[in-house]
């Protein structure tokens, strides 16, 4: 079987044009390997491959694969054709954990790569949509084959199943001047707090934690995450008032007010007659668009921490949410700090793992019971911050009103008492 | 006892430490940049506090890569580069180095291999996509192929800085969207009910969790032919094909009723405004292999409208935000149908409750 090739008129029509084709590779596999397993694999993939593009339809089934100890991160496929095609029968993923931020030597990657030569079919994705290093296609034993290597140098598998999934983090501090996290720390904190929950499935859904630098949100994690934490910062932004004129000077006057200063959401920014610019810091929401524009005159503050957002999620079921703000600002400087975000994670999932229905996200729960409750549940407080507006409906029971205001005003006393105090 | 000494446990050590594997250059100003400038398309260049730069250059690929591919793209690492690369979100790879010199000989290395310079500021960059049929166990279309076939239409503006504001493009081979949201989405959307095979629902579905699924309530257990089965309410059921994945019997895909929608205006950045979720725009279109002619068509006419009617910054949704819907489909062509109008939960805050209206 592995000497005969099966005719691709389809896929080889992907091999026309000028950006780089996936299926000129796994053509290479079949026809250039010297391994026959690979030569096969891949040969019997494409005639699968070439069989869903004349059908419309996928021939992966799922099934129950895993390796030995863990319950979750291997994404097990079985062909419904795999008599046609018997050599991808069984094509199995295992998801593994980049590390934070994506970062790899060129000796690492060939030492994946030689792992999964040996026991896999060649094809690799850096990364996933939840973000993990996707090793494409291998049989049930050797998936435990590979594993076991590659756990020997260091490499762990992610989530998979309704469980703590891999974590992303953006670029951030190791080359990005807008950061205002350790977002390796932030990352490795919380996800490897949450390993037994990452390698067996026992939530009612999927929880991800993403880990965004700036609210630029290069990770996207207010859409995309149950758990997004984002940097920001709560002093004044940074102004190199000499920079602010140079641009000016190379861009123009017009230029800086149509695409500066008047795209500014809170009209926080004037551009004054000496080309200097003015920051209404009380005004601005840290929204980083003039940050983007001039990144050598305008920069966060120094007194930065994260923002975090909860209960961000897809499509499925009750439609798309994006997170909602639970904390408006907490520092991450300390240990302290850390095991306070490492608590409230814990809390968070815990309530939700008791209140959760199967197959609910964190952010439906809370639509189900109401962000109200919620917080009461993680035993959060109440911040205007958590609103865009207030209630416009009169159809609620209030008869607790001056309870809760007192509670309001016991707490600003407190922390106005606190900042004396500190 | 005698499952360890067959079993090698695991080393549960979880995500790994990324300092280990990051260049040294970026290792010493953890936490230290001040600005960057970007000298030419895929090209960046960070500057220190100090005044240390480091070059970034960055390259698009087919993201499924195969061995001889990923070992090229380390060869080239290694011989041009500094041996350090890293993967962005939309899986094009970044090459680092401390040395400006090396910048030309590493793009052109890089182009003469094939791979694709560019991806960064205002161009169009790399398409995030999904599994598709390659691999995933749903799914209505393919991705890499679709991606492939957009990505050779979107060449050149992967490669130039020609657009107002950046753009991400994603697809979706099903309606769960894990390609996520976009400036212009690309997703798979079902025109039928699934087709029930009722001889292996009660073997192979937990009938209880696919109702339960199902997000208008249109499924109910029944008996069919004597059988424990499921049915669907077909004057209810919206045809997202959420309860295929528990229950594959339900067939959601159909080779001629499977079809693309586009969806434009999601952005995920909260800069000026909040982040935004992208609406429909298009539907109807054909999935049709091996390269997608239409929906890449409506796709190009939407990036060359915006091109041309937006200003600097503008994201694709703020400037729809400020020419008008109406503007768009009328700029684009597009034709506006009551499938456009949200009838969803919320959909009241989507209507015009206003005198707003652009003449």
């Amino acid at each position: 079987m592995a000497n005969k090739h099966y005719e691709t008129p389809m896929l080889d029509e992907l091999e026309k044009g000028p950006w780089p084709s996936f299926i000129s590779g796994i053509k290479r596999l079949r026809d250039q390997h010297p391994d026959e397993r690979i030569k096969g694999m891949a040969n019997s993939l494409l005639g699968q491959l070439e069989h869903s593009y004349e059908t419309r339809k996928g021939y992966w089934k799922g099934g129950t694969v895993s390796v030995f100890g863990y319950g979750s991160g291997i994404i097990p496929r079985f062909s419904e054709v795999g008599h046609a095609f018997p050599e991808s029968k069984e094509f199995h993923t295992l998801r593994v954990q980049p590390p934070a931020g994506n970062y790899y030597t060129t000796d690492m990657l060939r030492q994946l790569a030689e792992s999964w030569e040996k026991w896999g079919s060649g094809l690799i994705t850096f990364h996933g949509q939840t973000g993990n290093i996707m090793f494409i296609g291998t049989d049930t034993d050797n998936t435990q084959h590979f594993f076991d290597e590659i756990n020997e140098y260091g490499w762990d598998l992610g989530g998979a199943g309704p469980c703590v999934r891999t974590g992303m983090s953006c670029v951030g501090a190791a080359r990005c001047e807008q950061s205002c996290l350790d977002e390796m720390r932030v990352h490795r904190t919380l996800l490897n707090n949450f390993t037994d929950d990452v390698h067996r499935p026992a939530l009612p859904y999927k929880f991800k934690f993403k880990v965004s630098g700036c609210p630029n949100d290069c990770m996207n994690s207010i859409e995309r995450s149950d758990f997004a934490i984002i940097g920001t910062w709560r002093d004044d932004m940074k102004v190199d008032q000499e920079a602010v004129k140079e641009y000016v000077a190379k861009k123009g006057r017009d230029y800086i007010l149509d695409n500066v200063v008047n795209r500014c959401p809170t009209n926080a920014l004037a551009l004054r007659e000496d080309d200097t610019l003015e920051v209404n810091n009380r005004d601005c929401v840290r929204c980083m668009h003039c940050l983007n524009v001039m990144p050598k005159a305008l920069s966060p503050g120094d007194d930065k921490g994260a923002t975090i957002l909860i209960g961000g999620k897809r499509t499925l079921k009750i439609g798309d949410l994006m997170g909602t703000v639970i904390v408006p600002f907490m520092k991450l400087d300390t240990d302290e700090d850390y095991e306070r975000l490492v608590e409230l994670a814990e809390e968070v999932i815990d309530f939700w793992a008791e209140n959760g229905l199967e197959h609910e996200r964190c952010g439906e729960m809370i639509e189900r019971i109401g962000l109200a409750n919620f917080l009461e549940g993680i035993g959060v407080d109440v911040d205007p911050n958590m609103v865009v507006e207030p209630r416009n409906i009169s159809y609620v029971r209030m008869d607790g009103w001056d309870e809760e205001a007192e509670k309001w005003f016991r707490r600003k006393a407190e922390e106005k008492a606190a900042a004396a105090a500190g | 006892m005698a499952l360890h000494t067959e079993h090698r446990a695991p080393i549960e050590s979880g995500c790994p430490d990324g300092l280990q594997y990051m260049h040294p250059l970026m290792r010493k100003h953890y936490g230290n940049w001040a600005y960057h400038e970007d000298p030419r398309p895929g090209v960046l260049v960070h500057v220190a506090k100090n005044g240390e730069k480091i070059w970034t250059v960055r390259a698009g690929t087919q993201r499924i890569l195969d061995l001889f591919t990923l070992r090229k793209l380390c060869e080239i690492g290694d011989e041009y580069g500094d041996g350090y690369v890293r993967f962005t979100l939309r899986s094009n790879i970044e090459y680092m180095v401390a040395d400006e010199a090396k910048v030309e000989p590493l793009i052109k290395a890089l182009e003469d291999a094939g791979f694709v310079v560019g991806g960064t500021k205002n161009s169009v960059t790399m398409i995030s996509h999904t599994q598709g049929w390659l691999h995933c166990d749903i799914p209505g279309t393919d991705a890499s192929g679709v991606v492939k076939a957009m990505m050779d239409e979107l060449y050149e503006e992967f490669k130039s800085w020609n657009m107002p504001n950046r753009v991400h493009i994603t697809t979706s081979c099903c309606q769960i969207n894990c390609g996520g949201q976009g400036d212009i989405a690309i997703n798979v959307q079902h025109t039928k009910p699934p087709k029930i095979n009722h001889d292996l629902v009660a073997n192979v579905c937990e009938r209880p969790s696919v109702v339960a699924r199902c997000p208008v309530a249109a499924i109910r257990p029944a008996l069919v032919n004597g059988k424990p089965s499921l049915e669907v309410d077909e004057k209810k059921c919206i045809c997202c094909g959420a309860c295929y994945p528990p229950c594959p019997p339900m067939q959601i895909n159909d080779a001629e009723h499977t079809k693309l929608a586009i969806w434009v205006g999601g952005n995920h950045s909260n800069a000026r405004g909040r982040p935004t979720f992208h609406k429909l725009v298009a539907a109807g279109i054909p999935n049709n292999p091996p390269r997608w002619p239409e929906a890449t068509a409506i796709v190009k006419r939407i990036l060359e409208v915006y091109r041309e009617d937006a200003k600097d910054w503008e994201r694709i949704n703020d400037w729809i935000e400020r020419i008008g819907w109406p503007r768009f489909f009328e700029k684009t062509g597009l034709p506006f149908t009551k499938y456009h109008i949200n009838n969803w939960l919320g959909a009241r805050r989507s209507l015009n409750a206003s005198t707003h209206i652009r003449f």
